[in-house]
């Protein structure tokens, strides 16, 4: 990261960018925080784009040249963590369930940002029995648990069986609608808030349409606070894939390596001794959460160095951005 | 003429009833009706959700029959009407409080709901016990210790608590404390002649250390606690990162207070200040958002449910959406619902009243 830092010519632009300035703002404890988080986030996307290199096996390989895999093998020799009862190669599906773990965080995440926006931005602007409806709809999606608006919304799509892309948008689909009703919130919020803002009035007085207030005027300026969600989003997005990997609700094994569903399996395993099958994949969401969180509160922190909780953020008036960051922070965190 | 000058005065005496307070009354009962429409969209999206994803006889009998007896047996049971009829029914079903049997183990579902009911709040209490015991202290010490190494570590843990998914916690124990040090048991909520006991008790609350203490049958206490301790861990353990952050960020802002610094010039003692002075404040924030975490609750009790083989409703729930029991998981979904929305309406009437400018 030093390297990136004491580049002078890009500067303009690292400062620009959320974490790189964030990384440059920080000190001390949060630094090293700060950091660990961009570490371990680097080389969970790493092994996800790299993994056919990085895998030594392929996710559902149970035999090479020399004969099938033993089963339960343990850690050491050709499988350095083992394998598993079904005779695949721990390392290699962690290596690529990271692979399925981006690709949903990437498909759920879009597709929430796409909608919640849209739908906050039309809410908040318009308000009316739409806001209204709306509003009802997204609170009771959001008070009731994730866990299983995914799981219903998984099998509603999914009705069990699925190749690699159908198990990934399935997954995605389901964190998605769990997901709306926050981005909704939170851009809903702006929305309301910046509409009473001058130059929104003085857009409405020279007589821009609504479709260019929202589009140009209102997005550019509630949509500032997104890839603070995101980060925050992305690491509930993997433990939401992981909970219905678990319960048999995700992705086919044959179609993709995944975290929750090897746990799953690992479970009886434990019984009778065997831990490599479900301490590495459990590592792997730990470290990739961790890592996604620390980026998140980090960036959180350096926007709001005072802590300020809900309330307090309103004291801060309609132009302060790092009140309005705090509030929409603990918002999602609520959760 | 007369008709519009009369209308308009009750538009304008509304808006400043309600910009004047509105009265607490006023309040409890717009939050009392809104429980309603939650209960409502959350039935009625698991409804259409649930019909989307098959039907219940298919789920269990196909591949096993021809397709014409299976098209036959679902007719006979009605799920080729169309959706729209199928809905009116369920609604005006619910509405005269008759929830049915589940189909796949034919058990009237108010009778379900109790038994597993009773399992899951167990797990629950056991839960939270665990996170308040585990978050307040060392919130209270994060607080005390702010920006120290001590500081960084708890938070850290905090993240730990909240990055490990219930399930990897619960394998973890399970290795550590289970299978190498023997110290507690696998799976279970007792064991089988504690669980027989339990079942011929008269009259019994369905919490099992209730039930045991009631009937002064100390044995059994004593094995059912052997066994609620793990899985009272591993779900406890999510919360308490929660609680944890939150104690720790409320004391620090009452710990800026003119009224501690007050009390720190009189010579009160830190830890006094700490623990009375800055902390009785900081539970009003801690009280809501105690009652948002009843949702990250029941969805971890699933999975921790699932994974220490706890028969309570999570674990029911996972059964019957494999059997597309619509029935079953309606209900269960329909109880879920009920819980969270009055557990929402309680939350925001005690933050009302602990703090009149909740009343918005």
């Amino acid at each position: 990261m030093g390297t990136i830092v004491l580049e002078p010519k890009r500067k303009s632009l690292l400062d620009r960018l959320p974490v790189s300035s964030h990384i440059r703002q920080s000190v001390g404890v949060q630094r090293t925080m700060l950091l660990i988080g961009v570490v371990l986030c680097g080389v969970f996307v790493l092994a996800a784009v790299f993994a056919p290199l990085l895998a030594p096996y392929g996710y559902s390989q149970i035999s090479d040249v020399d004969g099938s895999f033993p089963a339960q093998a343990e850690p050491g020799g050709k499988h350095l963590l083992g394998t598993t009862v079904g005779g695949y190669d721990v390392l290699s599906r962690v290596v690529w369930g990271s692979q399925t773990a981006l690709a949903v965080i990437v498909a759920a995440v879009l597709m929430s940002i796409f909608l919640g926006v849209f739908l906050g931005l039309v809410s908040g602007y318009f308000g009316g029995w739409l806001d209204r409806v709306l509003v009802v709809i997204a609170d009771a999606i959001y008070a009731f648990p994730t866990l299983l608006v995914a799981i219903v919304m998984s099998i509603a799509i999914n009705k069990g069986q699925s190749g690699f892309w159908g198990g990934i948008l399935a997954c995605g689909f389901a964190i998605t609608a769990v997901f709306v009703p926050q981005y909704f919130r939170v851009i809903r919020a702006e929305t309301i808030r910046l509409k009473a803002e001058p130059f929104v009035e003085s857009a409405q007085v020279v007589g821009a349409s609504s479709a260019r207030i929202i589009g140009r005027h209102i997005f550019a300026n509630a949509t500032r606070t997104l890839p603070l969600i995101f980060t925050l989003n992305a690491s509930e997005a993997i433990l939401t894939l992981a909970g219905l990997g678990f319960l048999g609700f995700g992705i086919e094994p044959s179609s993709a390596a995944e975290w929750g569903f090897d746990l799953n399996k690992a479970m009886s395993d434990a019984s009778s001794g065997i831990w490599w099958t479900g301490v590495f994949p459990g590592l792997a969401i730990v470290l990739t959460v961790v890592g996604l969180t620390l980026v998140g509160e980090s960036i959180n922190d350096l926007n709001d160095p005072r802590l300020r909780g809900r309330k307090a953020a309103g004291k801060g008036g309609p132009g302060s951005t790092s009140g309005a960051q705090a509030a929409i922070a603990a918002e999602v965190r609520g959760s | 003429m007369a008709t519009l000058i009369d209308a308009p005065p009750p538009t304008v005496a509304a808006p400043k009833s309600k910009s004047a307070g509105g009265g607490l009354g006023r309040y409890i009962l717009i939050r009392f009706l809104l429980i309603f429409p939650t209960i409502f969209i959350l039935v009625t999206l698991v409804f259409f959700l649930m019909r989307i994803t098959g039907d219940p006889i298919t789920a269990a009998q196909g591949g096993r029959l021809p397709q014409e007896q299976i098209d036959a047996l679902v007719h006979q049971a009605g799920y080729d009407r169309n959706l729209f009829i199928q809905y009116i029914e369920y609604l005006g079903n619910i509405a005269t409080g008759n929830f049915g049997r589940t189909i796949s183990d034919g058990r009237p579902v108010v009778e379900m709901l109790i038994k597993f009911g009773a399992a899951t709040l167990e797990l629950s209490i056991n839960a939270v016990v665990v996170a308040l015991l585990v978050g307040i202290p060392l919130g209270m010490f994060a607080a005390h210790k702010r920006d120290k190494v001590s500081d960084a570590f708890l938070r850290m843990f905090a993240i730990l608590c909240y990055a490990t998914p219930v399930f990897f916690a619960g394998l973890l124990l399970k290795l550590t404390f289970s299978v190498g040090l023997g110290w507690f048991p696998v799976a279970g909520r007792a064991s089988t002649t504690t669980e027989l006991a339990m079942g011929r008790l008269a009259a019994p609350t369905g919490i099992y250390w209730l039930d045991a203490l009631r009937s002064g049958d100390l044995s059994a206490f004593g094995d059912i606690v052997h066994h609620a301790v793990l899985p009272a861990v591993a779900l406890g353990l999510l919360t308490a990162g929660v609680f944890l952050r939150l104690v720790r960020t409320n004391v620090i802002g009452t710990l800026g207070k003119d009224y501690v610094e007050a009390g720190r010039s009189r010579g009160v003692s830190e830890y006094r200040l700490v623990t009375k002075h800055a902390y009785k404040p900081a539970l009003i924030p801690i009280i809501t958002v105690m009652g948002l975490q009843i949702a990250l609750l029941l969805g971890g009790a699933v999975l921790t449910e699932t994974t220490f083989e706890w028969k309570g409703l999570g674990y029911q729930l996972a059964q019957y959406l494999t059997a597309r029991d619509f029935v079953a998981v309606q209900g269960i979904v329909m109880l879920l619902a009920v819980i969270v929305a009055v557990t929402n309406f309680v939350v925001d009437i005690a933050a009302a009243l602990i703090d009149p400018r909740v009343r918005y």
